[in-house]
């Protein structure tokens, strides 16, 4: 499969940024300034952005708990992605959303979400208005290999069969929910397979190679579009960090970690390939890498000194407050 | 007696019902953690560490780790106690309660009725509640007033380590479905809890602080808070009779109907929402029920009709303080007609 020099450009810089923008909300967090917890996703850009490079602003996507990433891929703000993982005022969802809650509507970015199974019947939604209205575009449910067990999972995956909805699901198996192992969860042992019960096409792939992910995202996009229904994708990643940040993560040692970072990451595979086969130099992805670093760096300055909602929006966005 | 965090206290409950009675069974979500995990077994022990060893003892067969599923969990649980298991069932967060609610109360709650009084249904179902975490809109609901108003559910809401060893053995051993509804914020919270088994009947409100000029209905967190605005509130001269009910379903009527008797002032502290809640449960059995008593309207302090937001400072004005809770006594008590 042949890329255009720009998107391959575009693929980098949007891995680039997730992966500095998880890397730094880690180290926020850990100083202190950022509530709550967060869940990141570095380690799994290949998939957020291989899938959402084939989607535009007027397609959807319903992401997890472990959103920044999809919501960085699908196009939202970077700096006021920050802000709201502050609580600021600015915000995405003007502080009251948090990590847990980003969206972006504009962007067809239905939001993160705190429930585990909860975006793929968002998802079916998003895919029957786009089929009733007939405007062409698809929508994505992102769910984790834990979330794949859940019930709402199921029933979504079965009701965009029977109405034949142009809905990709992207299942990320990072293998741990939480503490407990994906071999335990899923029963079957074969994610992809079992979904492939419900009457869908359903292909497992190799999380770490962009260009597989990017590949099977397409197939999958291109057959939604032409009305030729839903398919998924059960993509193999890993999470460099904890569950959510503060995790010890007693499910696995400290050296199966750095061996994620060293034999898996994404990041460095997909740099490794196209300078080996002289697609882009170097020198531009580390400018990337500095332009990242430089945005991220503005971002947490900017979160880091925005002023709080006013305490008025306490009693606002409800339709009724006593 | 020994000084209790209430997560020792309901580990230790857990620990000595699963001796006493071979059918009693924890099943939930990472309750030990690590399965097929290169790392370690039991590494979770429940998200917040309540059932952290029991895996030890019990073994698999007893401390059930399951997939993300709550439905099922739900529904494995009602089926396993009316097929005689005890099982207490974790719903690591209350506001998950949306995804299996129909296990919980068109099926377990609705069994004993339904069936004509044949079927015992022994289940714990074991949630978290409260805001306080800086976990947004999904994370931290209180949404015991939902179990309480299902006939055929009980429902517990304890404050400190000592009501919650009490109350969770009588969970275990009541023949109905239970709800437990543990706060987020007070799991490290110590009061004295004795070693043995013990029991503290539903249906019996703790007076936790004695009073004649007004009196404060407070649950789970609440009540603490209401004690800090008490002793506010006693150096300006105002006594508060601060009442814990302890179990939301059965309500102790009585005591708090005692208490109206006395101070003829009533002020239901709850950091649930305003509509349809314990606060409106209370304001209407003074309002029913001793009216006469009533030297001034019933006054509650809520959260507002929002969801939880995310932002601290939005966070913080979201829930029920000392501060609103001693301006809401003062008007209660400076009430003229
Ligand atoms: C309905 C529901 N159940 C449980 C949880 C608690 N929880 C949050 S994330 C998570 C694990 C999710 O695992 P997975 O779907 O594999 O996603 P990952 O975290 O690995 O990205 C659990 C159990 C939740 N948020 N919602």
């Amino acid at each position: 499969m042949q890329l255009s020099r720009d998107t391959l450009l575009k693929a980098y810089r949007q891995m680039s940024t997730i992966r500095h923008f998880e890397e730094r909300v880690q180290e926020e967090f850990a100083k202190g300034g950022i509530p709550g917890f967060v869940h990141l996703y570095a380690g799994e850009e290949a998939s957020a952005v291989g899938t959402c490079l084939h989607l535009s602003a007027e397609d959807h996507i319903a992401s997890t708990h472990r959103g920044h990433g999809h919501s960085i891929a699908k196009g939202c703000d970077v700096e006021r992605m920050m802000l709201e993982i502050f609580g600021k005022k600015e915000g995405l969802c003007a502080g009251k959303g948090g990590s847990m809650h980003i969206a972006d509507l504009g962007q067809g970015m239905l939001g993160a979400n705190g429930i585990v199974g909860g975006a793929p019947p968002l998802a079916v939604g998003a895919a029957l208005a786009a089929k009733t209205l007939g405007n062409g575009s698809v929508a994505v449910a992102f769910t984790g290999d834990g979330g794949s067990s859940q019930g709402t999972t199921f029933e979504a995956l079965n009701l965009a069969v029977v109405l034949q909805l142009p809905a990709i699901f992207i299942f990320e198996n990072n293998e741990d929910g939480e503490s407990t192992g994906w071999r335990y969860a899923v029963g079957s042992g074969d994610i992809a397979a079992r979904v492939r019960g419900f009457g869908l096409p359903s292909v497992k792939i190799d999380g770490d190679d962009f260009f597989a992910v990017y590949e099977a995202a397409g197939e999958a996009v291109a057959r939604a579009r032409r009305g030729e229904g839903p398919s998924a994708i059960e993509v193999e990643t890993v999470r460099f960090f904890g569950h959510h940040s503060g995790d010890p993560q007693r499910y696995r040692s400290r050296e199966d970690v750095l061996k994620l970072r060293e034999e898996r990451d994404c990041i460095k595979k997909f740099r490794l390939r196209v300078t080996a086969a002289g697609l882009l130099e170097r020198a531009e992805l580390d400018a990337i890498d500095r332009e990242n670093a430089a945005l991220i760096e503005r971002a947490v300055a900017r979160a880091r000194a925005a002023p709080p909602p006013e305490d008025a929006a306490l009693l606002t966005d409800v339709y009724l407050a006593y | 007696m020994a000084l209790k965090s209430i997560r020792q206290a309901i580990n230790e409950a857990l620990f000595q019902e699963m001796r006493r009675d071979p059918r009693v069974v924890v099943i939930g979500e990472d309750v030990a953690g690590g399965a097929a995990t290169a790392g370690e077994r039991d590494c979770a022990g429940g998200v917040f560490g309540t059932t952290k060893g029991l895996i030890a003892e019990f073994g698999e067969g007893r401390v059930i780790d399951t997939p993300i599923t709550e439905s099922a969990i739900m529904g494995a649980a009602a089926g396993a106690a009316v097929a005689g298991l005890r099982p207490v069932a974790e719903l690591m967060f209350c506001d998950f309660l949306g995804v299996c609610f129909d296990q919980i109360f068109n099926q377990a709650a609705k069994f004993r009725y339904m069936f004509g009084g044949k079927a015992k249904t022994p289940l714990v179902i074991r949630t978290t509640i409260g805001a306080g975490r800086g976990s947004a809109a999904q994370h931290s609901q209180s949404l015991y007033h939902i179990f309480t108003s299902i006939p055929g559910l009980k429902c517990v809401v304890p404050s400190n380590a000592y009501d919650a060893k009490g109350l969770l053995i009588s969970a275990i051993r009541d023949d109905d479905p239970v709800v437990f509804c543990e706060h987020k914020l007070m799991y490290d919270l110590q009061t004295e809890v004795p070693d043995e088994p013990y029991r503290i009947p539903f249906g019996e409100a703790s007076v936790v602080r004695e009073g004649d000029d007004v009196t404060i209905v407070a649950l789970s967190r609440m009540v603490h808070y209401s004690l800090e605005a008490a002793l506010a509130l006693a150096r300006e001269g105002i006594e508060c009779e601060i009442i814990d009910p302890r179990t939301t379903s059965p309500l102790d009527e009585e005591t708090i109907l005692e208490s109206l008797e006395r101070t003829g002032r009533l002020l239901v502290v709850d950091e649930a929402t305003p509509r349809c809640g314990l606060a409106v449960d209370i304001a209407a059995l003074a309002a029913d029920k001793a009216f006469a008593a009533l030297k001034a309207p019933p006054k509650r302090v809520t959260a507002p009709f929002t969801p939880v937001p995310f932002a601290p400072s939005l966070e913080k004005l979201y829930i029920p303080s000392p501060e609103r809770i001693a301006a809401a006594v003062r008007e209660v008590v400076g009430y003229r007609r």
